[in-house]
């Protein structure tokens, strides 16, 4: 095709096939870390978010529960302190499409002769390895709340952070799809986020509640990503089977025990799923 | 010869309501200049948007370095090149990191890619600053660097959307000086918008569209004979003389008035020369007026190209059409 050209140095540039979609997938991901840790002024101010949880609340009503000799409440709910720094960590990665957007930068990423799907599987690998991260600084303090750092312990939590912060930032994208301004991003979300942490046993225990808030937390996804990390953390506590069984006692349906591995693939699955709305969402841009 | 750089043939697109382009057809040699004129509304923005596949046509055909625009579009944008005027470049990334993460996007080889990435920041002079953050960068250095990375991947056809709109005159001669070093080096067709008539001049040739439809397509200079004919005012020592011996040996009637000779040409400044060898009489001074670029467009459009493009039309479409879809 390029006759004799004169151009110093110009490039030939070859078809695109499933080795281009790779690369593109790499390159997104590559940029979201390159944000994250330039911008490390983040990594801190996000702290404050699920420090005042476990300090704070944890602290302030463990007052209130010292009806189980063993656990204290700080304790309980480090998971959800967790879920938590990954919940906003993952969301805030999505919507950088939205500031993109504002500044341009997404036509670079839509006028390129890459498949829409490359780029949102690129944009969500990037902000679940942030958002996990980010998770990650919070799991090092379980020591400062009994938890121990056993290395099975801290493998299965890492793991399931990860997978959490998949299917966040695929919701997050599937949002931000759809949305103008970051403003409205950020209302959205925060709309969506609060009630969906509330609902998600990440403050209380999901057994003994009234109907109509079993039948909430058991429809909130993050429920079943919130379950799985507290029974790790509880299993490799040194308590009695009453305080396991009052703290962590898992989800049921109806007198069904939901097993962990199916509540990893709710989560996998509700992932997936927000992925390829995402993706659909994006190819009709 | 070469298959066109760009061919329309018919190309039409409607919105909802509004006919935006209504059925053009023209070419655009490989290795041309070409300039892409008209007023906002005219569907000048929806005519790049297609050729650059991101708006779909509802009828008619396009081809763009010789693939479909809407059958082949991922083979037409790995041959093509985007500067808009907004900026799309990622300010918490250095130059560099931009110009990197373009090159992932468009396949570029990765053992081609370091001594294209030092050729082309070298042509828009940014090399020293190439691992600074593109947000500490002035306007006309992100043009610039914007022109780098649509060259990166060696496309055929470079679409430049107002190159030089909000920079200041230093910056715009300079980024001139650019294109025109990328037009002697690179093997490549540019297609352009300006509403500055001084920069259209630099093009090979012109197309004016209004109200959906291509209403002049030709050279710089042609458009500007189709126009009105230069206007020449010759002093010589004997005008009297000068006016017989340009009837005689030009054909040209001349008026003498204030102590000067003036006739009308289509091209002035070529005629001078053949002026100065064709009279006898000594000539002391000579002036050639001509229609402007400014005065083609109002011929055409019936507008100023500076009411046409009064505010950043062009960018507020591209933007708009971003949100909207390419449905």
């Amino acid at each position: 095709m390029a006759a004799a050209s004169t151009a110093v140095a110009a490039v030939a540039v070859p078809r695109g096939g499933f080795n281009s979609g790779v690369r593109a997938v790499k390159i997104v991901w590559h940029r979201e870390l390159l944000r994250f840790w330039s911008d490390r002024l983040r990594i801190v101010t996000a702290l404050i978010q699920p420090l005042l949880f476990v300090f704070v609340l944890g602290t302030g009503l463990g007052s209130l529960t010292k009806g189980v000799p063993g656990v204290d409440f700080k304790t309980f709910v480090y998971p959800g302190a967790l879920a938590m720094s990954v919940l906003f960590t993952a969301v805030f990665s999505a919507g950088s499409i939205v500031w993109d957007r504002e500044f341009g930068f997404l036509r670079e990423m839509l006028v390129a002769p890459v498949s829409r799907t490359a780029l949102v599987i690129g944009k969500c690998l990037g902000g679940a390895t942030t958002a996990t991260a980010q998770g990650v600084v919070v799991l090092a303090m379980a020591g400062l709340v009994g938890v121990p750092y056993s290395a099975m312990l801290m493998l299965k939590l890492l793991g399931m952070m990860a997978l959490l912060a998949f299917t966040l930032t695929a919701f997050g994208v599937m949002m931000a799809a759809r949305i103008p301004t970051f403003q409205g991003f950020m209302g959205l979300t925060q709309m969506l986020l609060m009630p969906l942490f509330f609902t998600s046993g990440a403050m209380f225990p999901l057994s003994g509640l009234p109907a109509w808030l079993t039948w909430v937390t058991r429809l909130n996804p993050l429920t079943y990503a919130v379950d799985p990390i507290r029974r790790a953390v509880f299993d490799h506590l040194d308590i009695s089977a009453a305080a396991r069984a009052a703290y962590a006692p898992g989800v049921s349906w109806g007198s069904y025990h939901v097993p962990i591995w199916l509540e990893l693939l709710i989560v996998a699955a509700a992932g997936l799923l927000m992925l390829t709305v995402a993706s659909l969402e994006f190819s009709r841009i | 010869m070469a298959e066109p750089a760009v061919a329309v043939s018919g190309l039409r697109k409607t919105y909802a309501e509004v006919e935006a382009v209504r059925g053009i057809d023209f070419e655009v040699a490989a290795g041309e200049t070409f300039g892409f004129l008209g007023p906002n509304g005219a569907g000048k923005s929806t005519t790049i948007g297609m050729l650059c596949t991101l708006v779909t046509p509802t009828g008619g055909s396009a081809t763009v370095a010789g693939h479909d625009v809407v059958r082949d579009q991922g083979t037409v944008r790995r041959n093509i090149g985007l500067v808009f005027q907004d900026t799309t470049l990622d300010g918490y990334l250095s130059a560099e990191q931009n110009l990197r993460f373009h090159a992932e996007l468009y396949g570029v080889p990765r053992a081609a890619l370091g001594p294209r990435m030092d050729r082309v920041l070298e042509m828009v002079n940014l090399a020293d600053r190439r691992k600074g953050k593109v947000m500490t960068f002035s306007g006309g250095m992100k043009r610039r660097l914007e022109i780098a990375r649509g060259l990166l991947h060696s496309p055929r056809v470079l679409f430049l959307d107002e190159p030089t709109v909000g920079l200041d005159p230093q910056t715009r001669s300079s980024i001139w000086e650019y294109i025109d070093e990328l037009k002697r080096t690179e093997d490549i067709t540019i297609f352009m918008t300006t509403h500055y008539m001084d920069e259209a001049e630099y093009c090979d040739r012109i197309a004016i569209i209004d109200h959906g439809t291509i209403v002049a397509i030709d050279t710089p200079e042609a458009l500007k004979a189709s126009v009105g004919e230069d206007r020449v005012r010759v002093s010589t020592a004997d005008d009297t003389a000068a006016a017989a011996q340009l009837r005689e040996r030009f054909g040209i009637e001349g008026r003498i008035s204030e102590g000067q000779l003036t006739f009308h040409v289509a091209s002035g400044e070529e005629f001078v020369p053949k002026l100065f060898g064709g009279l006898d009489v000594p000539i002391r001074s000579v002036s050639v007026s001509r229609p402007s670029l400014d005065d083609v467009f109002m011929t055409y459009t019936g507008k100023t190209i500076r009411d046409a493009e009064s505010s950043n039309g062009a960018g507020d479409f591209m933007r708009a059409m971003m949100a909207r879809g390419r449905r």
